[in-house]
């Protein structure tokens, strides 16, 4: 029977998948994704967490996270966007504007 | 059965989340990614979260991704298809990866998460549609009314981003 280390075994891993996209990747659109990633990981914790203590608080939780998700990938990706056509480029070693 | 499916997604989503983190086109990581937002529905699944398991999907995979895709094909990003990895980011995202691992195997082993006795007998809580509608106006009514006006905030502020360059635009 599967416990619920390994389900938090497996969110971790998965977060830890997702930091190490964002460190790695230098595309602004990838590190999104990374970031979305991380935060799948973080609900599949809540919901076995949820599951194994029987009660249904973290599975709510997890509805909150979607919409928030939801609404941060809709701004975000608009950022990105507007990044674009101001500077022509999505590549985070390029948008150095602060660095000197 | 239930332990061989859960191993068995459990490898399905960690090499599709590799996928989105190593490969170079832009358009297969978010292919990957939706990949593994269905394996994650499937554990969600296991886990009797039926519910939240369709709207993973719907949600994840059906929107997100698909704006994602969608923003992509918009900005044609093909610049670092070629680019090779820098060894500084490699050594240093190796490093993050492994204090994080460390951090978190320490919790694993250390930690008392496999005390809570897994309730196999009592009724599967999550795989009951009203109880998620109890909870959801009665205790958490304040915090779904919030996340409606987040909802229009988000609405708001998208609008006010692309609005604003287009009249920029018109005034070059």
């Amino acid at each position: 029977m599967t416990g619920l280390n390994e389900y938090i075994g497996l969110s971790a891993l998965l977060f830890a998948i997702g930091f190490f996209g964002v460190l790695l990747r230098k595309n602004t659109l990838v590190i999104y994704m990374c970031l979305e990633l991380m935060l799948v990981a973080a609900t599949l914790a809540l919901v076995a967490f949820s599951r194994f203590n029987g009660i249904l608080d973290g599975d709510i939780f997890v509805f909150f996270i979607l919409t928030v998700a939801a609404a941060e990938v809709a701004v975000g990706l608009a950022i990105i966007v507007a990044l674009y056509r101001r500077r022509q480029t999505v590549q985070v070693d390029e948008l150095n504007s602060l660095k000197n | 059965m239930a332990d061989l499916l859960f191993y068995i997604t459990a490898a399905f989503t960690v090499f599709c989340a590799l996928g989105v983190v190593l490969n170079r086109n832009a358009v297969n990581a978010a292919l990957c990614l939706l990949l593994s937002l269905v394996g994650v529905a499937v554990l969600f699944a296991l886990l009797n979260a039926y519910l939240l398991a369709v709207l993973l999907v719907l949600v994840y995979a059906g929107a997100v991704v698909a704006l994602f895709l969608f923003i992509i094909m918009l900005l044609d990003v093909r610049a670092d298809q070629k680019r090779p990895f820098k060894l500084v980011s490699l050594i240093a995202s190796l490093a993050g990866l492994a204090l994080l691992a460390g951090g978190i195997s320490m919790l694993l082993t250390r930690g008392q998460l496999s005390a809570s006795p897994p309730p196999a007998a009592a009724a599967p809580v999550g795989s009951v549609l009203k109880s998620y509608a109890e909870l959801l106006f009665t205790t958490y009514l304040l915090p779904v009314e919030i996340i409606g006006f987040l909802l229009l905030i988000a609405m708001l502020g998208v609008i006010v981003l692309c609005k604003k360059f287009e009249s920029l635009e018109d005034v070059k």
